[in-house]
C-alpha cells in the first residue's frame, strides 16, 4: 500500500517535471533547429560523411556569424541562428527512420537535412511525409525518390546520379574518344547497377559501335580485387567504367595500377573526385573523373564559389574539397533560400513546416557548384551543371588536378520533367539542350 | 578454354587461396583450442592492418632506413597487436565465459568486435591510412602476357610458412602434443598436469597473431579504413566452416576450393561471384555436415 502510493507520487513527480522540461526544447521562435544527418562512423564516413559534416559546419558558422555574400547576408536563416544537431547514418535503414522519428518528435528540430545512402533516403522519405515535416536530402544519388513517389514534405537540392553517366558518355563524344569494347566493374548493389545501366544506356546512344566485353560485380566492401584486375586484362577492353567508390575504390586503384590495367587504355571513374585527395600521386595520370556536378576542382569562378573555397580554406587548412562538402553547402543554401521565402510570405515569422514546403517547390539558388534549380518531381528535385576531366599530378602543389574539363549545361544531361532517367536514356535524350 | 586463361584462373586463384588461408587460419585455431568462435577476428585483422598501415607510414615517411626491412617492422606491429591484446582479450574477459555455453561465448565475442571497431575509430579516426611502399618493393612479374605483382607471390610463401610452421608446430612438437590433448579432451588433459590457462593464453594469443600478420600484409594492398574487418569475418567464417571448425588442413584445402571457386566465377562467370563461396559451402555442408575435416573427437557416453 505505501509502497503503491510512494510510485504514484513518483510518476505524478516525473510527469510535472517532464511538461516542464519538455516546453522548454519545444519550441524556440529564436532559434531554426536543424538536424544534419551523414555518416560519421562505417565505411563512408571517410569518403563522404565527414567531408559533408565539414562543409556543413564551415557553411552553418558563416550563416551564424552573417559572413556569407548577397543574397545569403542575412544572418542564419532570415535573423534565425541555426542550432545544429548531428546525427549519424550508420546502422541502416531501420534505424535511421528511428532517428528521423526522434528527431522530429523528441528532439522539435524544425527541419532535417541529410543522407548519403540512397537506401536511406528511400526509407526515411515517407516518414517525414508521415509526420508532415521538411526533410531535405542532399546527396543520396538514386533517381527513384522523385521517378516513383509523390512528397510534399520532401526536397533534394542535388541532381541525382543519372546525369553522372550520361555525362562521361557525352564527355567521351567532346574529346573524340572513340572505343570498340568495354570492361565494367560495379559494386553488385543499387548504385552499381544502376551506373554501369545508365553508363551502358549513355553508351549505346552516343557510341553504338561499343560493346560491352565483360561486367564485374564484386561484392560492396570486398577490397580485394586480384582476379578482378586478371579478368580486365585478359579480356583487355578498350575503355574500363566503374562507378566504384571510397575505399573499394581505393584498393582498385591501389591494386590495377601497378599490374597496368590504367595504361593504354581509357579509363573513366564516374564519382571518383573524392579518392583524389587521399590517393594523391598514387593516382594515375589520365584517368576520367566525375564528381556528381561541378563540384571542388570542376567548380567555376563565383562570388559564391570564391567564398566558399576561402571558408573551407580558413577552417580547415590543407584540405582539398571535393563532392561532398560542395554538396552540403548547395543544400544548406537552398533550404535557407527557401525558409526566407516562407518569411517573406508570413510576415517574418518562422516559417512552419507547411510554409516552407510551399515555398521551396521549383526554387532555383545560386550555389558554389553553380546554378541549381529544383525542376523536376514537380518542383522538388534539383538539376545542376555537370563536367568531367581527367587527372593529373601537379608534383609542385602536391595534389592531383582535373585538366581537359568539359562542363555539361542542366538540361543536358539531366531527363526534363515528366520523363524518367532510364526511359529518357533509352529513348537517346529527347529535349537535351547540349551546346 | 585457352591455355593463357587457365594459368590466369590458376594463378588467380592461388593467390587467393593464399591470401584467404593467412587471414582464417587464426579462427579455425581459436576455435579447435578454445572453443570459442571469435567474432572479433574481423576487428583484430583491422587492427593489425592499421597499426601496420602506422608503423610503415612512421617508417617509410621519415626515410628511416632500408626498405626492405619494412616488412619485419610490419611483421613486428602485428607481433606487438598480438602480445598486447591476446592476454588483455584472453585473461581479462573470455577466461570468465569457459564453463559457459557456447552461444554465450559468441555473443561476447560478437561484443568485443564492437568495442574493438570504435577502439580503433577512436585510435586511428575515419580517415585512410596506406602503407603502399612495401607493396611496390617486389617489382612486377609479367609471363605468357599476364602481369602480377611479385608482393601477391610473396603472399603465397608467407602462406605455405605459415602452413607448414602451424603443421610442424602442433604435430611434431611436444607442446604442440600437448595442445592436440588438450583439444581432445580438455578435463582430462587438466588432470594429467597440463596448465590449460596458459596453454589456452598461449594458443589465442596466436590467434590474434594470425589475424594481425593477416591484416599488416594485406595493408598495402588496401585503404586501411573503418569497416575493412567485416568483408574478413564473412569470408573467414565461410573458409573455416567449409574446411571444418578447428583443422589447420581444412582450412588450407578450404582456402584453395574457395579461392578457385572465385577465379573461375570471375573469370567465367562474373555475376556468379556474389554466391559463389556460399554456394561451395552448402555443397560441402551437404556431403560432410562437419566440413572437410572433421575434428577427431571420441564418442563420449
Amino acid at each position: 500500500m505505501k509502497s503503491r502510493g510512494f510510485a504514484a507520487a513518483l510518476v505524478a513527480g516525473a510527469g510535472v517535471l517532464g511538461s516542464f522540461t519538455g516546453n522548454a526544447t519545444a519550441q524556440d521562435d529564436n532559434v531554426f533547429k536543424l538536424a544534419f544527418v551523414a555518416f560519421l562512423s562505417g565505411q563512408a564516413a571517410e569518403s563522404f560523411g565527414k567531408p559533408a559534416v565539414q562543409g556543413a559546419k564551415a557553411v552553418i558558422d558563416a550563416l551564424n556569424a552573417g559572413s556569407l555574400p548577397k543574397p545569403y547576408d542575412k544572418v542564419g536563416f532570415g535573423g534565425l541562428k541555426i542550432e545544429v544537431q548531428l546525427i549519424d547514418e550508420a546502422g541502416g535503414a531501420t534505424k535511421q527512420v528511428e532517428e528521423l522519428r526522434n528527431a522530429f518528435e523528441r528532439d522539435h528540430v524544425d527541419a532535417v537535412l541529410g543522407y548519403v545512402s540512397s537506401g536511406d533516403c528511400l526509407a526515411v522519405s515517407p516518414a517525414a511525409e508521415e509526420l508532415k515535416k521538411l526533410l531535405v536530402l542532399f546527396d543520396c544519388g538514386t533517381p527513384r525518390i522523385f521517378e516513383e513517389n509523390k512528397f510534399k514534405y520532401v526536397f533534394r537540392t542535388a541532381a541525382h546520379g543519372a546525369m553522372d553517366n550520361v555525362a562521361m558518355a557525352r564527355y567521351l563524344v567532346k574529346r573524340g574518344i572513340k572505343v570498340a569494347d568495354v570492361g565494367a566493374m560495379n559494386q553488385d548493389y543499387a548504385w552499381g547497377q544502376d551506373s554501369w545501366r545508365d553508363f551502358k544506356g549513355s553508351l549505346a546512344q552516343l557510341e553504338p559501335e561499343a560493346k560491352t566485353k565483360v561486367e564485374l560485380w564484386p561484392k560492396f566492401g570486398a577490397g580485394q580485387y586480384g582476379t578482378e584486375i586478371s579478368t580486365l586484362l585478359q579480356e583487355n577492353p578498350a575503355l574500363v567504367y566503374s562507378s566504384l567508390w571510397g575505399g573499394d575504390l581505393q584498393a582498385f586503384v591501389l591494386q590495377a595500377a601497378p599490374r597496368g590495367l590504367m595504361k593504354d587504355r581509357v579509363v573513366v571513374l564516374s564519382a571518383s573526385d573524392h579518392v583524389l585527395p587521399p590517393l594523391g600521386n598514387k593516382m594515375p595520370d589520365g584517368v576520367i573523373v566525375g564528381a556528381r556536378g561541378s563540384n571542388g576542382q570542376f567548380a567555376e569562378k563565383t562570388p559564391i564559389n570564391d567564398w566558399y573555397v576561402a571558408a573551407l580554406a580558413a577552417a580547415y587548412p590543407g584540405l582539398i574539397p571535393v563532392q561532398p562538402h560542395y554538396r552540403a553547402a548547395q543544400g544548406l543554401l537552398g533550404l535557407k533560400t527557401a525558409i526566407e521565402r516562407a518569411m517573406a510570405a508570413n510576415g517574418g515569422k518562422k516559417p512552419t513546416s507547411d510554409e516552407m514546403a510551399a515555398a521551396m517547390v521549383g526554387i532555383e539558388w545560386d550555389a558554389p557548384p553553380g546554378h541549381i534549380k529544383l525542376a523536376l518531381g514537380d518542383g522538388h528535385q534539383a538539376v545542376q551543371s555537370n563536367a568531367a576531366g581527367r587527372s593529373k599530378w601537379d608534383p609542385d602543389a602536391k595534389m592531383v588536378r582535373l585538366v581537359d574539363i568539359e562542363h555539361f549545361a542542366a538540361e543536358c544531361v539531366n531527363p526534363p520533367p515528366g520523363v524518367k532517367a532510364a526511359d529518357w536514356i533509352a529513348q537517346g535524350f529527347p529535349g537535351a539542350k547540349c551546346d | 578454354m585457352s591455355a593463357k586463361l587457365a594459368a590466369a584462373i590458376l594463378i588467380d586463384g592461388v593467390i587467393d587461396a593464399s591470401w584467404l588461408f593467412i587471414v582464417a587460419v587464426g579462427l579455425t585455431l581459436v576455435f579447435g583450442v578454445l572453443n570459442i568462435l571469435n567474432f572479433a577476428h574481423g576487428s583484430l585483422f583491422a587492427v593489425g592492418a592499421y597499426a601496420a598501415a602506422s608503423a610503415a607510414g612512421w617508417y617509410y615517411g621519415g626515410d628511416l632506413g632500408p626498405p626492405f626491412f619494412g616488412y619485419l617492422l610490419m611483421l613486428g606491429a602485428a607481433l606487438a597487436v598480438a602480445m598486447i591484446l591476446g592476454p588483455l582479450l584472453e585473461r581479462g574477459i573470455l577466461r570468465f565465459f569457459y564453463r559457459r555455453d557456447e552461444v554465450v561465448l559468441v555473443l561476447v565475442t560478437y561484443a568485443l568486435f564492437l568495442i574493438l571497431e570504435d577502439a580503433t575509430k577512436l585510435i586511428w579516426g575515419a580517415e585512410a591510412y596506406y602503407a603502399s611502399e612495401p607493396y611496390a618493393l617486389l617489382g612486377n612479374v609479367s609471363f605468357f602476357g599476364l602481369s602480377y605483382v611479385g608482393y601477391d607471390f610473396a603472399l603465397i610463401g608467407l602462406a605455405l610458412i605459415v602452413g607448414i610452421l602451424l603443421w610442424f608446430g602442433i604435430n611434431r612438437t611436444v607442446s604442440g602434443k600437448i595442445v592436440l590433448a588438450i583439444i581432445h579432451d580438455r578435463d582430462i588433459s587438466r588432470a594429467m598436469g597440463v596448465n590449460v590457462n596458459r596453454v589456452f593464453a598461449l594458443a589465442f594469443t596466436l590467434g590474434v597473431f594470425l589475424a594481425a600478420l593477416g591484416g599488416a600484409f594485406t595493408a598495402p594492398k588496401i585503404s586501411v579504413q573503418p569497416g575493412i574487418g567485416i568483408t574478413v569475418i564473412l569470408l573467414s567464417f565461410a573458409v573455416v566452416v567449409i574446411g571444418g571448425l578447428g583443422s589447420v588442413e581444412g582450412a588450407a584445402i578450404a582456402a584453395l576450393f574457395v579461392g578457385f571457386a572465385r577465379a573461375t566465377a570471375i573469370h567465367l562467370v562474373p555475376w556468379a561471384e556474389l554466391f559463389i563461396v556460399y554456394l561451395v559451402m552448402a555443397l560441402v555442408l551437404a556431403f560432410r555436415p562437419e566440413g572437410l575435416f572433421q575434428r577427431m573427437s571420441a564418442r563420449k557416453i
